[in-house]
């Protein structure tokens, strides 16, 4: 009888009568399921048979030697690659294989690049306000006014990445690490359900980092963060969960304290550092 | 600036635009006082020639604001716009050249001289209309939008941008340059439109109409500037400096950056359009060699002279290099181009953002010294 029930609710048969802006089915917990992905270029297998499920609001570290597959899995996930085989799903209801960048993107998976792009002479404010989520045609975007919401909203993310007192200044002046957060501010301004962020901490000092482990551990719970990164000081600072990535699949899979005793991880990756520290 | 305004008012709250508006208008009337008011003996007294003169500068200046536009906001560097400026001088001469009637050299009732002069029978296809000034007058902005439209299209969607850009504009003058001057395109050939009389009935060679042309490239300079302010300020003007400095990102945060760019293109090809057809009746003809690229480049010196990305600088640079052409050219033909690179020359050296830039500079040290700017901003 359910099944017929359910049959009779057409948007559950016909696949194109579910709206493309349908919010995320996160019941069954996860936000981000993989499943037996594989991509290879040219025969080799930089993504191989790998399986990860992300839980909503959780903070994930993704870590891994040089090509273990890293940046490959995040193009993967917002489209930018075509896996050869397996199933990449956001949530229970969409499969991000049938969808293009942008569609991935609207639906609140957003990816902070490793190399920090802001629009130099924008003030902070104005480049969170040209990220934010609104109609970005050619009309709607002239007449735009600035509103009370929008503005709540913007000054939210300011309290956030810790930058309303340089909200009118260029984002030019800003430091490295200040740059930083200001992409992760502009990522929030489109109220992402999933962030992607690739080494968030190369080249920033001690303090910058602690505070960038803060915001990061501070986003999680209300969005889900993936973060891969090289730094192991800093993954172990922010992370509850660690996966390590080797050859395109999972290695190990825990606590940081669980991952860094395996022995397959400290051979693969952690030797190196475990030797710099003994040494 | 208060930007929960309606688009196009927001201009209207800002500094920069209401002393710019001041001082057009304030030069607009003294011109204007001193040729109506004073007699033609007094030491002070503005003759026609000098106000047709002005009213020539104003429409450069119209010129020079679509050029920034595109140039200073967008990142786009046409070296093309001389194109726009002709085709809108083009649509205006045919309407000019309409009015004359059976007044010209053959007499005939429909055809231009020109026209008579080759055998033509009849007027082609692409002059019917001309002879109703609300056509005209649509078409002096339409046909070099159209244009825009169409070429902006193709090169945008292609992702030409940059230098290849400039060269593919320099490119579009000059074929089009080629294609007027053949007496076939039924624009006159190498003469071009002349002979002028009548503009919606008043007589070109009076001095009223001239004055009226001087007022009325005044108020379109005012209505291009406020329409530019107006985009410029709007969060679409936000847009566009973003793709100017990182195009590729622009596009990640989901623009469709080839949209905006023809949006802006093409507006600014219609304003070069209207100030070509100012310029027309003003000088009295209208010939291929506004389609010259050496004229497109001459006007990114103007823009380039005066500051980019302010506007205002556009028009400075606009009548200060045209004032300077008219004294030099006037006192030593040959020297002109010399003193025009010259004065490239040390602008670029010594003001590496036009006169706008110094006038900048000079605000911001009187800010400083009052000791209120720095602080206000540090504590904001």
């Amino acid at each position: 009888m359910s099944i017929l029930r359910s049959l009779a609710s057409r948007d559950r048969v016909f696949d194109f009568l579910v709206p493309a802006e349908s919010p995320v089915d996160v019941r069954h917990g996860p936000i981000l399921y993989l499943e037996d992905v594989t991509v290879s270029f040219d025969g080799f297998k930089a993504i191989n048979d790998l399986n990860l499920t992300i839980d909503d609001g959780e903070l994930r570290c993704i870590i891994g030697p040089n090509g273990a597959g890293k940046t490959t899995m995040m193009d993967i996930i917002t489209g930018k690659t075509r896996p050869d085989s397996g199933q990449v799903w956001f949530g229970s209801r969409h499969d991000l294989l049938s969808m293009n960048e942008p569609d991935i993107a609207s639906l609140g998976i957003g990816r902070k690049f490793q190399k920090p792009t802001v629009f130099e002479v924008l003030t902070v404010f104005e480049n969170l306000e040209l990220a934010m989520a609104a109609d970005k045609r050619i009309l709607p975007t002239l007449t735009a006014r600035m509103n009370g919401e929008i503005r709540d909203h913007i000054d939210e993310v300011l309290e956030i990445i810790g930058l309303k007192a340089l909200h009118a200044r260029p984002a030019g002046i800003l430091s490295h690490g200040q740059k930083q957060w200001l992409e992760i501010g502009m990522l929030l301004m489109q109220r992402p359900r999933l962030l992607l962020v690739d080494e968030p901490v190369a080249g920033m000092t001690e303090q910058e980092m602690e505070r960038t482990a803060e915001l990061l551990t501070g986003l999680a719970g209300k969005q889900s963060v993936v973060v891969v990164e090289h730094d192991m000081g800093f993954v172990r600072s922010i992370a509850r969960k660690v996966t390590v990535l080797h050859q395109g699949s999972v290695l190990a899979e825990g606590s940081m304290d669980q991952v860094s005793s395996d022995p397959r991880v400290i051979e693969v990756y952690l030797g190196a550092e475990v030797e710099e520290e003994t040494l | 600036m208060d930007s929960s305004r309606l688009w196009l008012l927001r201009p209207f709250g800002e500094r920069s635009t209401l002393i710019f508006l001041g001082v057009l208008l304030a030069a607009v009337t003294l011109v204007t006082l001193l040729h109506v008011a004073l007699p033609p003996g007094h030491p002070l007294y503005v003759n026609a020639y000098t106000v047709n003169l002005f009213g020539k500068y104003l429409s450069y200046a119209l010129l020079a604001v679509a050029v920034d536009l595109v140039w200073g906001y967008l990142g786009i560097l046409s070296l093309g716009h001389g194109a726009f400026f002709a085709l809108g001088g083009y649509a205006m001469g045919m309407y000019l050249m309409r009015q004359i009637g059976d007044r010209g050299v053959y007499g005939h009732p429909v055809l231009p001289d020109f026209m008579v002069f080759l055998n033509w029978d009849s007027l082609p296809w692409y002059w019917l209309g001309f002879d109703m000034a609300w056509f005209a007058f649509l078409m002096v902005m339409l046909v070099p939008g159209a244009l825009a439209l169409v070429f902006g299209f193709l090169a945008f969607r292609s992702r030409v941008t940059g230098v290849y850009l400039s060269i593919i504009t320099q490119a579009l003058t000059f074929a089009l340059m080629l294609a007027f001057f053949r007496n076939e395109m039924g624009f006159g050939g190498s003469d071009g439109l002349t002979d002028f009389r009548e503009l919606l009935g008043f007589n070109l060679r009076s001095s009223e109409t001239r004055l009226g042309l001087f007022l009325a490239s005044g108020v379109a300079l005012a209505l291009g500037y406020v329409l530019c302010r107006a985009i410029v300020t709007s969060k679409l003007g936000r847009v566009c400096v973003a793709t100017r400095d990182a195009e590729a990102r622009t596009r990640f945060l989901g623009y469709r950056v080839e949209r905006f760019q023809l949006f802006v293109f093409v507006v600014s090809a219609m304003l070069a359009g209207l100030a070509g057809a100012l310029y027309v009746p003003q000088v009295g003809i209208i010939n291929p060699s506004e389609f010259s690229p050496l004229f497109s480049i001459e006007i990114v010196l103007w823009v380039a002279l005066g500051g980019r990305a302010t506007l205002y600088g556009a028009v400075i640079g606009a009548i200060l290099v045209n004032y300077a052409k008219t004294v030099f050219t006037g006192a030593m033909p040959d020297a002109w181009l010399f003193a025009l690179g010259g004065l490239f020359v040390l602008v670029t050296v010594f003001l590496p953002k036009g006169v706008a830039g110094l006038l900048a500079l000079r605000l911001r040290r009187r800010r400083d010294a009052d000791g209120s700017f720095s602080g206000k901003e540090a504590s904001a």
